[in-house]
């Protein structure tokens, strides 16, 4: 029983001890911002590995996210004869929800494994020790200019997903089973607003990208510099990232929904 | 150059340091030998100050490096070389780049000044016919060379190196070799060599300080530790590179015979 206790302790001490170097490094990765702001090149260079190169994986399961939804949206509603409702639901459930977390998800698995198995690397080979040796700090030049390129590319991907996707819901609602293209769209611009709606997915997708590039590049810096090290923290970061990201999500929706 | 004192470092409850008490004198190249796995990386880390010793000060020309702020460190740093045993080149820039990095991040030089200093120092190292190759196209000797000119970009007053001559073909040791004593007496400046290849360390070295079990256990010019008779027998085993004597062939073992037998009188007894 005592050796219960004991290793619930020890499992207990070591995360928090993880948590607290994560916040730590957060911090020392937020204060290296504005060295990333005065040198726009680096930022930009990680934009498009970030960004522009999830773009793809963004743009296809959306798409299909989008039909699947437009197809499953169809065979209800027209039980109820309200199959003109289809834009709406399309719409709605894409921004409130699966467009933040399903971005999200896609985005720790493709730009946030990539991000963590770089930094990682770069620890094992002492890429990032010989930077500190030369007297360029690793958190202004390495670490601070991937952690924002993740904040400002998540909402951008999420907006780019959820537009996807109600274009995908289209083709397949209104060119494939016939609902009235003006009911689509006009239904879908009545009843998802702006406030309620649009905004809560972008802040979603704002607080997921947070989590998902700070957990990514912090996995990767707090690797143990070996190639079974590097492949662990890779693993973690796409597993803590993804159960953060669907946690957090239920926690934002009670809160807006209590705030309605 | 670099006092250290009293020095005492230990990874988890392993103690690498046990009171080291060390000078490098500037202008020469100081080498610090012992058998694998004694500290001599961790040495270079904290005389670095990416690590910080458990007791003891280390003063880099007169600074006490763990009690700089990160700024003073810094600029301490820029006159601080420090050649990795794996190079630790930039993976995603090319020779060239990599070389400029340190002028690109520390000074407002423009292009064609950086150009003319990169192509320099790679001319000192033979490589400037390489510059357009990326670090994945290198050898182990390129890169170890081309991590050279780039810890020779600032013009430090010391360059570290950490194993240089590990994993080299003989020819790329011979210019490895070469090449630290030419840079040593073209730059003047202090050279520390962490090694345990005796005889390539010996020939360049001024003086030698021998660490094993947390101590320097021996010390002196390499002349003296070959020839002279106070040199201890652990300095003399680890020199000649003798397969026994203090520093057993042996790793720590129960009775070799009831070992090997161990299975059979066990039965005999039952």
């Amino acid at each position: 029983m005592l050796d219960i206790v004991a290793r619930l302790g020890r499992i207990g001490m070591s995360f928090l001890q993880r948590l607290g170097r994560s916040v730590l490094f957060l911090l020392r990765s937020i204060i290296g911002i504005p060295a990333v702001i005065v040198r726009p090149r680096l930022l930009i260079q990680q934009l498009y590995s970030v960004g522009v190169l999830t773009i793809l994986i963004i743009v296809v399961a959306g798409l299909f996210v989008g039909m699947v939804l437009g197809l499953q949206g169809y065979n209800i509603l027209v039980r109820f004869n309200s199959e003109s409702s289809l834009g709406v639901m399309v719409g709605l459930s894409l921004v409130r929800e699966l467009g933040p977390v399903v971005t999200a998800l896609l985005f720790a698995g493709r730009a946030g494994s990539a991000l963590t198995a770089e930094i990682g690397l770069m620890k094992a080979t002492e890429q990032l020790s010989g930077m500190e040796m030369m007297a360029v700090d690793p958190f202004k030049r390495v670490i601070a200019p991937r952690l924002l390129a993740g904040f400002i590319a998540m909402p951008l991907l999420a907006a780019i997903f959820s537009t996807v996707g109600v274009a995908g819901g289209y083709f397949v609602g209104v060119g494939l089973l016939g609902v009235d293209a003006g009911a689509y769209w006009s239904q879908m611009q009545n009843s998802v607003d702006l406030w309620d709606d649009v905004y809560t997915g972008v802040i979603k997708s704002i607080a997921f990208g947070f989590v998902a590039t700070w957990i990514a590049v912090f996995e990767g810096n707090d690797c143990i510099p070996t190639s079974e090290g590097v492949s662990r923290a890779t693993t973690r970061s796409v597993v803590n990232a993804s159960l953060v990201v669907l946690g957090l999500n239920f926690i934002l929706t009670a809160l807006m929904l209590n705030g309605e | 150059m670099i006092e250290i004192r009293d020095l005492h470092f230990s990874r988890g409850s392993k103690p690498i340091f046990c009171g080291v008490d060390l000078d490098i004198k500037r202008g020469q190249i100081t080498a610090i030998m012992g058998p694998s796995g004694t500290g001599k990386t961790t040495l270079l880390k904290l005389i670095g100050a990416q690590l910080k010793p458990d007791a003891g000060t280390i003063k880099v020309d007169g600074f006490d490096v763990h009690k700089l702020d990160q700024n003073a460190l810094y600029a301490l740093r820029q006159r601080m070389g420090m050649l990795f045993q794996s190079g630790a080149l930039l993976t995603d820039l090319s020779v060239f780049d990599n070389v400029a990095f340190p002028l690109r991040e520390h000074t407002r030089l423009p292009e064609s000044i950086i150009r003319y200093l990169v192509i320099a120092k790679l001319q000192a190292v033979g490589l400037r016919g390489a510059r357009d190759l990326m670090p994945a196209e290198l050898s182990g000797g390129m890169a170890r060379r081309v991590a050279l000119a780039r810890a020779m970009a600032l013009d430090p007053m010391m360059i570290m190196y950490d194993e240089p001559f590990t994993g080299q073909d003989p020819i790329s040791m011979g210019v490895l070799v070469k090449l630290i004593k030419t840079v040593n007496q073209a730059l003047d400046i202090t050279s520390i060599v962490v090694s345990h290849d005796v005889p390539e360390t010996t020939s360049i070295a001024d003086y030698i300080y021998l660490i094993a079990d947390g101590k320097v256990v021996d010390q002196g010019t390499p002349r003296y530790l070959y020839e002279h008779e106070a040199a201890s027998s652990w300095a003399q085993q680890f020199l000649e590179a003798l397969p026994d004597g203090p520093v057993q062939f042996h790793y720590q073992a129960e009775d070799y015979a009831e070992d090997l037998f161990a299975q059979i009188n066990k039965k005999i007894n039952e």
